[in-house]
């Protein structure tokens, strides 16, 4: 005799406690520690601070370490707790452009005022194992530049700017739009997509861009300028009615230059994609300036077919915590829709046997066909 | 490192007032999905985050919560989504239908008829009819600010054409208060009939696509069907197998591997007291 299932309570609890001795691992090895997280394994907590939308290193460690190294876990757990957290209102905007920069590049031209800064990267690195990390080897320090960078690095597309062969930022005095306060909506505005890109999921983002580069919207791309580096936060608390430095963040800031656009009355300028991730994170940054600037189409008059350039499919469709939650929601039981097709398809297969029966029956009886 | 502590039924106020403001905008026009900013929460999206922040924003500590899924008070997502509110809004919870003030729901409407005293909390997946017709935003809003429906009665019309009838039984859409047609959320169509001239306040949160909507209390809801083809709900051939009663949605249980089928009520507390188990 069938009796209702019971006991997904205690169930669920048991699972989460295999959950607990997997993520364990082997007790005879050290666990690792949220220190160990934040300092080596730097890029994944850059990228959960990022598309978990908060700059916490600390956190965001620790959400690593509990979601076993699954980012979007990581990035899910982190969205979570952000919801938690009061608001005391918004920062002034970041001044880029006094960033203490760590690195900064540009492949438009060979050398720019300040210099090409290679700082700390993967680029010309052989990607061969590197079989020394495997033990506790310890590399020797690296060579500091002998004097200190300039603290106020031009940048490439304002040098472009000035001769006027660069199309100027737009420029808004209104509050920026926010996912996190207002439902997203469309048309959206540069600000909002924008900031849905910075969220966005890293993966989507660069397939995205790379979309763009194989012909489905091409926008003619050239790396401006990248940069990363730390820049100071301020924020002008109410009471106070000026502005102070409440910290500092690292960021990476991506700025493409585009292909031109003119018009018999207006001379041709280059155009702009632009990027800005917490930390370093030039794959987003890059692929966000990417899609930034495919999604500008419609706003640039240029015909709008493919994927990068639809606003509602990009923006809809980039956030992985909302993607990932629903692909996996199909693990949810659905018994009761399923049920409800599994009726109907057996009604319409019924229905099917006896109009079969019916036309053989009708060939039977060869009179009664015609 | 500081361990924060969580505010009753774990959303703040700020966030809270803004999503009763939702809620009002809803009541206020019934079956109009009001956008709201939906907040991230600790469960994933499209396990009833959208339901789970409606509830949050109505309960008082004085609520007896009853959640379910697929009918059921001990599915796994039902377990999981009442512990939640048990650990941060500490309400009392129960399995009687009748016995709660709030219900929150995946996939139905309970058996035992609801009162005016309750709200009944969906679950929404896609909260818009017209997405699987139009994917676009844009289109579906302007479609519903002009009432122009008529692509999904050509839906409807093309399942007659192809299969004879209307060949779809769950999430089947419905017409509120003459006005907007609205996704009655993944419920079965047999619970298609329970929300119309309901007495009970019904909700609708969908957290992914930041959208409400609602039927208030004795409100007519009328699902989409033809003159010549009158809507009609699922039957099952035999009563269910434990408590015997006719009037039921039956979950179908698979019960050895040569294909014996059993089938019994899919909202386990209705069975429970049909059979004077509780």
């Amino acid at each position: 005799m069938y009796v209702a299932v019971k006991g997904g309570e205690q169930a669920i609890d048991a699972a989460h406690r295999l959950l607990d001795e997997e993520r364990r691992g082997d007790r005879s090895v050290p666990s690792v520690t949220l220190e160990q997280i934040a300092g080596q394994l730097t890029l994944a907590v850059d990228r959960v601070m990022n598309e978990g939308s908060l700059y916490d290193r600390e956190l965001a460690a620790l959400a690593i370490k509990q979601a076993r190294g699954d980012l979007i876990e990581a990035i899910f757990l982190i969205r979570a707790a952000r919801t938690t957290l009061a608001r005391f209102g918004y920062a002034e905007p970041l001044d880029t452009r006094a960033m203490r920069v760590k690195r900064r590049v540009s492949a438009a031209f060979k050398d720019i005022p300040g210099g090409q800064i290679l700082g700390p990267t993967f680029d010309y690195t052989h990607r061969l194992l590197d079989f020394s990390l495997a033990g506790d080897y310890e590399p020797p320090e690296a060579a500091r530049a002998p004097g200190a960078l300039r603290s106020d690095m031009p940048r490439v597309l304002e040098m472009l700017g000035s001769e006027g062969l660069m199309e100027q930022p737009s420029q808004e005095a209104r509050e920026p739009a926010d996912l996190t306060q207002d439902p997203l909506d469309f048309p959206a505005g540069r600000d909002l997509r924008l900031q849905n890109l910075a969220r966005g999921d890293e993966g989507f983002l660069l397939a995205l861009a790379y979309s763009t580069q194989r012909g489905y919207g091409r926008t003619h791309p050239f790396a401006g300028e990248i940069r990363l580096g730390t820049v100071e936060v301020s924020f002008t608390p109410e009471e106070l009615g000026f502005p102070i430095v409440i910290g500092a963040i690292a960021v990476t800031e991506c700025e493409m230059i585009n292909q031109f656009k003119g018009s018999a009355t207006v001379k041709p300028q280059f155009t702009r994609g632009y990027g800005l991730g917490f930390g370093q994170c030039e794959r987003k940054a890059m692929s966000m300036a990417l899609v930034d600037r495919a999604l500008r189409a419609g706003e640039l008059g240029e015909e709008r077919g493919a994927p990068a350039q639809d606003e509602e499919f990009v923006l809809s469709h980039s956030d992985n915590v909302q993607a990932t939650g629903f692909v996996e929601h199909l693990k949810l039981p659905h018994y009761v829709d399923f049920q409800s097709e599994l009726v109907l398809l057996r009604r319409l297969r019924a229905g099917t046997e006896a109009a079969k029966h019916r036309l053989e029956a009708a060939k039977d009886r060869p009179e009664a066909a015609e | 490192m500081n361990v924060p502590a969580y505010n009753f039924a774990y959303l703040n106020e700020q966030t809270k007032r803004m999503i009763r403001r939702a809620i009002l905008k809803a009541i206020a026009v019934p079956g109009y999905q009001a956008p709201f900013a939906s907040r991230e929460m600790p469960m994933p999206y499209g396990w009833g985050t959208g339901g789970v922040q409606v509830t949050a924003s109505v309960l008082t500590p004085e609520d007896t919560l009853k959640v379910i899924d697929q009918g059921a008070d001990d599915t796994t997502n039902a377990v999981s989504i009442r512990k939640f509110f048990v650990r941060t809004a500490g309400v009392a919870t129960t399995g009687k239908t009748e016995e709660a003030s709030v219900i929150q729901t995946r996939h139905r409407i309970p058996e035992t008829p609801l009162t005016e005293d309750q709200i009944l909390v969906f679950q929404v997946p896609i909260p818009e009819p017209l997405r699987f017709l139009e994917p676009r935003e844009t289109e579906t809003r302007t479609m519903h600010a002009l009432e122009e429906y008529g692509v999904m009665h050509v839906k409807l019309y093309e399942d007659i054409a192809q299969y004879g009838e209307i060949a779809t039984t769950y999430a089947y859409p419905a017409r509120v208060a003459e006005r907007y047609v609205f996704d009655p959320s993944p419920i079965p169509k047999f619970d298609n009939p329970k929300l119309d001239d309901c007495p009970a306040l019904q909700l609708f949160g969908a957290g992914r696509e930041k959208r409400i909507y609602a039927v208030p209390p004795y409100t007519s809801v009328r699902s989409l069907d033809f003159e010549d083809h009158p809507f009609e709900v699922q039957r099952w051939d035999q009563p269910c197998a434990l408590c015997g009663t006719r009037e039921s949605f039956l979950d179908e249980i698979v019960m050895d591997d040569r294909g014996t089928r059993m089938f019994v009520c899919s909202d386990t507390d209705f069975c429970a007291r049909n059979r004077g188990e509780r």
